[in-house]
């Protein structure tokens, strides 16, 4: 079955994070107020999946799991070029730690039916545990690979993946069904024309709730979440904020005496 | 099972190709410190394939035992069989605490075990603590780094975090003594997902960034390749190492290796020097254990000052020039 599925996030806009505040009674953040956008690194798997797509026909379907007032940011994949869209959203899943969020996915995923390739970005910019593509692999009993920079869909349904470690890179060799999360350097995501705009109106957006996929109550939500949050607080730091000011000389003397105190020189 | 003092805090020994991994020791220093408080035993967990030299290193760490998982289709990392096999191990031994590197083979190891045994995983930690319930407190950056969040996982274990290279200090013994053994692992003859075709490495250039005593990090608003020579000058000058914010990564200035932030590496020397850096959250996460901090940027109101001791507004182009000529001058009398 040529088919792949992209689990693309919706997530607040990084530049207006500036703007979050805390609710200490509940510890959860507030994000009123704070637009969406899609998690940057989504898009360039969505990109990975038309690019196959391109090559080899079938179909590619989006996997968001969010509350249900994110259409417009998955309008935005489906402006792309993605088929069509599955939004998993019910009460029941709120505050979801990852493997909660992962249980959800894989349902979602078995939900939409026979899939080779699942793609996911690597971590998203507000939670960015970079946990989902391992953990969907898992309990999706399929091999998963992280890090991805290179994916080349060979014909034979089977994959040349490039992973990227530390200063350097290893290369393997994949049979489908896989799981797979993205970076950047994988490739450029395509902008979205004015016709895709138009197209994305008029394509399914379905929404599913738990009722479709019937996951134990207990292993998902906050209460079903192995993970706690204990605490919460925004960051402050301790420095002496010092202004170094005059003259470029007097600054240039002033500096490398600091950097003699430190016993550096 | 025998006896069994091996349920307390594990660390993850990571190793390729038979070198261990920095981040690996500092977890271990960690271990150390946290076992102290709870009266517990760290555990070295090595799998790999004629890795027993390895062991001694890892005592002299802090491990009061290192467990050898050596078999052949280990010998490469490939996350199917090194997930199983941390399964078979965390399900023989029940550890209370399991700790990896947040390393691009921890950050996709660590999951894929967690999901396994139905546990809790932190990510990205940068400090642990225990509380008064003798919980494993992890202590996570969110939001770019801007939102300090401490997670438990009060109900499953292990409680399983990875954690930041370069956010613990590894502490060194030669010659502690501890118990060294191998352990029986079943993996089936399996085909193991993905077959590695090849692995490339190319040693990194230069002082690593985690060891450093003097980092000098330079941002965007270094503008081009050819000013940030000055920055590796400077580094050179004062015996450091150049780290980077990401835009000079994407732009080829600088290596992947070199980016200093939440999604690259956690640096705390002696003294940082930002150079053209605007200092958003995602980069501060990874510098503000530095010990002293002089930053120079020609914007009056970066962010980056907020984090500083020293605080530069001026222009790196004026300030660099002659401080390289001052400092070199410094250095020969």
């Amino acid at each position: 079955m040529n088919r792949i599925i992209v689990c693309v996030k919706p997530v607040p806009d990084p530049r207006h994070w500036d703007k979050v505040t805390m609710d200490p009674a509940t510890m959860t953040l507030k994000r009123e107020g704070i637009p969406s956008i899609l998690n940057p690194l989504d898009k360039h798997a969505l990109e990975a999946a038309l690019t196959i797509r391109e090559s080899r026909g079938g179909e590619v379907v989006s996997l968001t799991m969010a509350p249900p007032f994110v259409d417009s940011i998955l309008r935005e994949g489906l402006a792309m070029g993605a088929d069509r869209a599955v939004l998993l959203s019910d009460p029941a899943f709120a505050g979801s730690d990852t493997l909660a969020t992962a249980l959800i996915l894989a349902a979602g995923c078995k939900w939409i039916g026979e899939f080779d390739l699942v793609l996911c970005g690597n971590l998203s910019i507000d939670g960015s545990t970079a946990q989902i593509c391992s953990q969907l692999g898992e309990l999706l009993d399929l091999p998963s690979v992280m890090h991805v920079i290179g994916l080349e869909w060979l014909d034979n349904d089977r994959a040349i993946i490039t992973q990227r470690i530390e200063h350097g890179r290893v290369r393997m060799e994949a049979a489908s069904p896989i799981v797979v999360s993205v970076l950047k350097e994988l490739n450029k995501p395509r902008y979205i024309p004015f016709t895709g705009i138009l197209e994305a109106e008029s394509k399914e957006l379905k929404v599913i709730s738990n009722q479709d996929l019937k996951i134990d109550p207990g292993l998902i939500g906050l209460n079903g979440s192995p993970t706690k949050m204990a605490g919460l607080e925004v960051r402050r730091f301790e420095r002496k904020r010092e202004r170094v000011e005059g003259s470029i000389d007097e600054i240039v003397q002033a500096l490398a005496d600091k950097i003699h105190q430190y016993g550096i020189i | 099972m025998t006896v069994n003092n091996d349920n307390g805090i594990w660390v993850f020994a990571e190793q390729r190709s038979g070198d261990l991994h920095e981040v690996s020791l500092e977890l271990l220093g960690k271990a150390r410190e946290i076992a102290g408080q709870a009266n517990s035993m760290v555990t070295a967990v090595l799998p790999g394939h004629n890795i027993r030299h390895l062991a001694q290193t890892l005592i002299d760490h802090g491990a009061d035992s290192v467990l050898i998982a050596d078999d052949p289709q280990l010998d490469t990392y490939r996350l199917l069989p090194y997930a199983l096999a941390l399964e078979c191990l965390i399900r023989d031994y029940q550890p209370e605490i399991f700790l990896m590197g947040a390393t691009a083979l921890g950050v996709e190891l660590a999951p894929r075990v967690a999901a396994k045994v139905r546990t809790g995983l932190s990510a990205h930690c940068i400090d642990l603590n225990l509380n008064e319930k003798g919980h494993l407190l992890q202590v996570v950056p969110g939001w770019g780094g801007g939102v300090i969040a401490t997670i438990t996982c009060p109900d499953h274990r292990p409680q399983m975090a990875t954690v930041m290279p370069g956010a613990m200090k590894a502490v060194c013994h030669e010659g502690r003594e501890g118990d060294i053994r191998n352990v029986e692992i079943r993996l089936p003859e399996d085909h193991f997902g993905p077959r590695v075709l090849e692995i490339k490495k190319k040693a990194p250039e230069g002082l690593p960034l985690e060891k450093a005593e003097v980092v000098i990090a330079g941002g965007w608003g270094i503008g081009d390749q050819e000013e940030w020579a000055m920055i590796e000058e400077l580094a050179g000058i004062l015996k450091g190492a150049v780290g980077a914010t990401r835009p000079p990564v994407d732009e080829g200035w600088a290596q992947e290796g070199q980016m200093i932030g939440q999604s690259g590496k956690t640096v705390r020397p002696t003294l940082y020097i930002g150079v053209g850096i605007s200092g958003v959250m995602h980069h501060v996460v990874g510098m503000d254990q530095s010990k002293h901090v002089i930053s120079i940027n020609s914007n009056p109101n970066a962010e980056i000052f907020d984090v500083s001791d020293v605080i530069v507004a001026e222009d790196f182009r004026k300030i660099l020039p002659p401080l390289l000529k001052e400092l070199k001058s410094r250095l020969k009398d």
